[in-house]
């Protein structure tokens, strides 16, 4: 009975971060974005720094009326916001913040089940892009699909990087193998999965598919109210996601220059953070890139940078084992 | 000749065999609708389902690794891809009239065929064995470690074809004249769409 009980406390705890920490990323991106660009309005509502932002939004969502065009594909487009957003909940299971089994479910193939999985989420966008009935969401699932296809290699090396260098495809393993010098060893892989996971999630500067100014909002473009709210969470829960990947397969995780064990978990916490403040700046800071710049360079760029890694990480293991 | 399972019999199944059957039963029926549906965009998504189902039952029997790149290749990969190239040619919302194809018996003819023969290997290479599922029978290092020590040449021999069949359809997509995108002209091969993705490029 008590194995029952500490798995669902597991997975409570883990859809309790799914349901607070896109939220809480939300809200700092508004912030910041108005603290780096000047924004008056995200700092208004509720007096201090805007602090009932939020709740604001919310509320705005909630009573928008649910529109489906009427030469939509209903079933379909109805289903897309769940696609785009459940796949998230599932990787989120997988990722351990600290030590001593503190995963929701360790997974043997824990790096080939979170890169799957995530893969999973873009069909709710293409669903969403073919079902709308409408030219520019067409336009944007196209976008999103090409974009897929050329970073999901990239992202594939450079974990498979990680993954030869601890020997094993666990996540919780990965982290138990790591030394401090894996960071600047693996440092070409990391910045080239954190760049591709940033145009997976179509995130500035990588935000062609949904690109305002000349496709109005890609695939999303006839979605209102909560369905086009779960949208967006899906975008920031893919940040969660993302940049807890990227801490743990290349920053060490729980693994700090002080207090792991005890304070692991706190690591894994601030790393995550620090590159989401990262993602939110390269929104604010970034113009977007073309298409064809987009396509460029991921195959002209990232996948011989990947390669490379995987070479480097080959000579190394070989040398010192 | 004895029956695989005459040691353990038929009559009382475990819960994950139960699973396993109603899993392939729902994999079975969503693939019957991809390949009827007349709808080209619900069959692909159907085709999700399908390979889903396939990855669970993998699941179910115990090989985590082969279910995970299931997912990651058909699901993340071929469908995306297949999608791409529907949304670039054509796939109007509702029914295709043009969705039946002439060759639909002989198709069936060729995958009856090519499932008799699949069951029938795997029926003749196992016969009686019974493989105790105890959880270690697929993990990733199993299956690295026979596909790497045992079946390294039949390995090398697929991937030595992919690398051919990746040369081709790059040769096939350059033939129109056309030397831009050829790393793209691959995908485009084997999913023979037109030069769509070529012609976004020029919209700059």
């Amino acid at each position: 009975m008590s194995d029952t009980l500490a798995i669902a406390l597991r997975l409570l705890a883990v859809f309790v971060v799914f349901l607070v920490f896109p939220l809480v990323i939300g809200q700092t991106e508004h912030k910041v974005m108005a603290h780096m660009q000047g924004r008056l309005g995200p700092m208004y509502a509720g007096g201090f720094h805007g602090w009932a932002q939020l709740v604001a939004d919310g509320v705005k969502f909630a009573q928008k009326e649910d529109i489906v065009p009427a030469g939509a594909d209903r079933r379909i487009f109805q289903l897309a916001p769940a696609v785009a957003l459940l796949p998230y909940l599932l990787v989120l299971v997988a990722i351990p913040i600290g030590p001593h089994n503190a995963v929701g479910q360790a997974l043997d193939a824990g790096i080939f089940f979170v890169l799957a999985v995530m893969g999973v989420g873009v069909l709710g966008s293409l669903m969403a892009g073919w079902a709308s009935a409408n030219k520019f969401s067409l336009l944007g699932g196209l976008r999103t699909a090409a974009q897929l296809l050329a970073y999901e290699l990239p992202m594939l090396l450079a974990a498979a990087s990680v993954a030869m260098a601890a020997g094993t495809l666990s996540l919780p393993g990965i982290l138990d193998a790591f030394h401090w010098w894996w960071v600047p060893w693996q440092i070409v892989g990391g910045v080239v999965f954190f760049t591709a996971g940033l145009a997976e999630l179509q995130r500035p500067p990588f935000d062609m598919p949904v690109a305002d100014s000349e496709i109005i909002f890609g695939a999303y473009t006839e979605y209102t109210g909560l369905r086009f709210a779960l949208f967006l969470l899906a975008e920031y829960a893919g940040i969660v996601v993302l940049c807890a990947l990227t801490s743990v397969l290349f920053l060490g995780g729980w693994h700090g220059p002080f207090g792991a064990d005890g304070l692991g978990w706190l690591w894994t916490l601030l790393k995550t953070v620090v590159l989401a403040f990262g993602v939110i700046w390269l929104r604010v800071t970034y113009p977007r890139l073309r298409e064809d710049q987009l396509q460029k360079l991921a195959w002209t760029v990232l996948i011989p940078l990947a390669l490379a890694q995987i070479a480097l990480t080959g000579i190394v293991k070989v040398v010192i084992s | 000749m004895t029956l695989a399972a005459a040691s353990h019999g038929f009559l009382s199944p475990t819960g994950v065999e139960i699973a396993f059957l109603l899993v392939g039963i729902a994999t079975l029926g969503a693939a019957i609708v991809t390949v009827s549906s007349r709808q080209l965009v619900h069959a692909a998504l159907w085709l999700v389902v399908a390979l889903g189902g396939i990855a669970v039952e993998y699941l179910l029997l115990t090989a985590e690794f082969i279910a995970w790149v299931q997912v990651l290749i058909y699901v993340g990969s071929v469908v995306v891809l297949l999608l791409f190239g529907l949304m670039l040619t054509k796939a109007p919302i509702g029914r295709s009239p043009d969705a039946d194809s002439g060759n639909r018996w002989p198709a069936l003819a060729v995958a009856l065929a090519s499932a008799a023969a699949l069951v029938w290997v795997v029926v003749d290479a196992f016969r009686t064995t019974w493989i105790t599922l105890d959880g270690v029978q697929g993990s990733a290092a199993v299956s690295g470690r026979s596909l790497f020590q045992y079946w390294v040449l039949p390995f090398e021999a697929l991937s030595v074809l992919l690398l051919a069949a990746l040369v081709g359809a790059i040769v096939l997509s350059r033939k129109g004249g056309d030397t831009k995108g050829a790393a793209e002209g691959s995908a485009k091969g084997a999913v023979r769409t037109p030069a769509a993705p070529v012609a976004r490029e020029g919209q700059r």
